[in-house]
């Protein structure tokens, strides 16, 4: 098990050296490099060098590659060209936000979609079961922004009953502890900042969870209906066990199989931010940070954050795999 | 050993037959498709001791007859008629709850592929103990201790080991000892195995085949054998029922069926088994044409169209002059108008002149 998951860790090598020369490249190939990128147009040939000097663009390229590398290894990305502080620092205070609103949108659709999927297939050809269907449809095809603006205008704007923006009233002068601003709340026991906190994860996060909510319905729907016909299955029957214990332990367990594998890519994929969502809400993650550098041309965020993603995902898919294991003893690694 | 069923409510008889199978017939009806009769008036019974074979071809309708039985065919679209008794209970239109209660305690079923029919996500500790957790009422230690002796009972090694592993740990026979073993659990008074060798290898085909019998020797069991193996029906069963296209064709014991069988079906079946003694180069005899060249029962027989005896009088332009089973001599039953006669053998001898 340890060398599995040392083996899994040690494959991240390759990865982020990849995604580094992409990145170092990407940032050259700007039309007339970084400085002119980051300057604008209108930028002096004087600031242009003096800009260059400053972040090292004359020297070679390969010296300014090894540089970039060797501070990346030390987690050092540079600053901020918009605000100042560190890209780390940046990115310590968006992640948790992106952190929570996963959790949320996930639990939502965890929540919804195993029980309705499992109980389309248990009523399978019912008015329940083709809703679900027509449901799932219309939750993959449905662009995340315009559910999103939709979700905003209709609960936010028009009926007032959710937060629409932001991850905190600012009137609640919380305490920020973990930057995890629920559980900031819960730890400082400031409860009110707590649930303002989780209310302001609400629409948000439904709106991203729309998407892994409909493929876990289809998915979930799609598996149990495979799994009743299953050898075993009858053979549980025919060892007259209970209904429910049929379910409990021979269904639903296999069932579950195929869809904690999605559940594992989708929040891989949602953690790396949701770029649209975040930013319909004004939701302070790491999605909207990276929409905000993409516009102020903050390359230095931009690195980083991709980079440091990267890891993310890297390890949220291999927590999926150690998970996989624990479920189906036939992937077992030993 | 002491397994001692419980007796459940409404305790079964013991004076009749364990099962009593009368006219069942199994119609499949989907929506929008034409309904299939897979079994059609088919009748048997079983004594405590006693094994019989229902013998046919895939899709003769012998697995069907057995989940009927069995009460484990699926409620949508298909229609179960007739009457099936176990110890004299009707099992037919039986509620759910009754079903259960006897499944597993009075009635088991062993399958015909045992990966397949082990869960894979549970370790066969579980799989065992979880029938003695249900009608045996036994706490959980207690019913690690008795699976452990099940799993030793049916030759399991090292069975404490193997109650922790997962069936794709186990080899195929073993799976299919354990299988055996969780229908043992409470000693039902009725055992079906439908093909329990065909997924195994021949040394270990004989040794689970030797397990049986000695099941139906020790605890009395009856014990209804599907298979399309004759060599399984010569090495166990008392009575034989030969099945096609849904219906018995012929019905005889064991010796009668091997000496003389009387429908060209049996005969065929008979025939096309590879035998040592014949010369090399000697072809096989297979019986021409599937299963789906089949017509239906109503126009006569549906075996005819593969018959070597088959004359005008067994297709009948007129529906609903099915050929009869009927009466051939003691302890005999055949659904034929051109049987295979054996002229040169006076009545009680048999044909190859084996012994009884």
């Amino acid at each position: 098990m340890l060398r599995f998951i040392v083996r899994r860790l040690l494959q991240l090598v390759p990865i982020l050296l990849g995604l580094s020369v992409l990145l170092f490249a990407w940032l050259r190939a700007l039309p007339g490099g970084p400085a002119q990128a980051a300057l604008g147009e209108r930028a002096t040939p004087e600031a242009i060098a003096r800009y260059n000097e400053l972040f090292g663009l004359d020297q070679p390229i390969w010296v300014q590659y090894l540089r970039f590398l060797g501070r990346a290894v030390r987690l050092d990305f540079g600053t901020s060209s918009r605000t100042g502080r560190t890209v780390t620092t940046e990115f310590l205070e968006r992640m948790p936000g992106t952190v929570e609103l996963t959790l949320f949108a996930m639990v939502f659709a965890i929540g919804v979609g195993i029980p309705l999927g499992y109980l389309a297939a248990r009523r399978h050809g019912s008015w329940l079961d083709s809703g679900a269907v027509i449901g799932s449809l219309l939750g993959v095809a449905i662009p995340v922004f315009f559910l999103a603006y939709l979700l905003r205008l209709l609960f936010a704007v028009e009926l007032g009953w959710l937060p629409g923006s932001g991850r905190q009233e600012v009137r609640i002068d919380a305490t920020h502890i973990t930057n995890f601003y629920v559980l900031d709340g819960l730890l400082t026991r400031e409860w009110d900042a707590a649930w303002d906190a989780l209310l302001h994860l609400v629409l948000p996060g439904i709106a991203l969870g729309t998407i892994p909510l409909a493929i876990i319905v289809r998915i979930t729907r799609a598996s149990v209906l495979d799994v009743v016909n299953e050898d075993y299955v009858r053979t549980a029957n025919a060892k007259g066990l209970s209904a429910d214990t049929v379910r409990r332990r021979h269904v639903i367990r296999n069932a579950l199989l195929p869809v904690s594998t999605t559940i594992g890519l989708q929040t891989g994929l949602l953690l790396s931010g949701a770029v649209l969502t975040e930013t319909v809400f004004a939701f302070g993650g790491v999605g909207s940070a990276i929409y905000d550098a993409i516009f102020t041309r903050d390359f230095a965020v931009l690195q980083g954050f991709i980079l440091m993603l990267a890891v993310v995902y890297v390890l949220v898919n291999l927590l999926v795999d150690i998970s996989y294991g624990l479920l189906d003893p036939r992937v077992r690694v030993r | 050993m002491s397994i001692e069923a419980l007796p459940p409510e409404g305790a079964l008889r013991t004076d009749v037959p364990v099962l009593e199978v009368e006219d069942l017939s199994v119609t499949f009806a989907r929506r929008g498709e034409q309904p299939t009769r897979a079994v059609d008036g088919v009748s048997f019974s079983v004594a405590a001791g006693e094994t019989i074979g229902l013998v046919g071809e895939s899709g003769c309708g012998k697995s069907v007859t057995s989940l009927a039985v069995m009460g484990l065919l699926p409620r949508r679209g298909v229609q179960v008629g007739g009457s099936v008794r176990l110890g004299g209970t009707e099992l037919l239109g039986a509620p759910d709850r009754t079903l259960r209660r006897l499944r597993g305690s009075e009635m088991a079923m062993v399958f015909q592929d045992p990966l397949s029919s082990l869960n894979p996500t549970v370790p066969i500790g579980t799989q065992v103990t979880e029938v003695l957790v249900e009608h045996r009422d036994m706490g959980k230690k207690e019913a690690a201790a008795e699976a452990a002796e099940l799993l030793d009972r049916v030759g399991i090694p090292d069975p404490a080991r193997r109650l922790k592993e997962y069936p794709h740990q186990l080899s195929g026979g073993m799976r299919q000892r354990a299988l055996i073993a969780m229908a043992l659990a409470c000693s039902p008074r009725l055992l079906i195995a439908d093909e329990p060798t065909t997924a195994l290898d021949v040394t270990i085909q004989a040794q689970i085949l030797e397990l049986l019998r000695e099941l139906v020797v020790d605890t009395g069991t009856a014990l209804v054998m599907i298979t399309h193996d004759l060599g399984v029906v010569a090495g166990l069963c008392d009575r034989v029922h030969v099945m096609y296209a849904g219906k018995v064709i012929e019905t005889a014991d064991r010796y009668d069926l091997f000496a003389r069988p009387r429908q060209p079906y049996t005969g065929g079946l008979l025939a096309s088994v590879p035998r040592l003694d014949a010369g090399r180069g000697v072809p096989l005899t297979p019986i021409r044409g599937s299963a789906r060249d089949a017509i239906p029962w109503a126009e006569g027989c549906a075996f005819a169209p593969r018959c070597d005896n088959a004359q005008d009088d067994c297709l009948t332009e007129v529906a609903g002059s099915t050929v009869p089973l009927e009466y051939d001599g003691p302890g005999r039953e055949l659904r034929c108008r051109h049987p295979l006669t054996y002229p040169s053998s006076p009545v009680g001898a048999t044909a190859s002149g084996a012994g009884r």
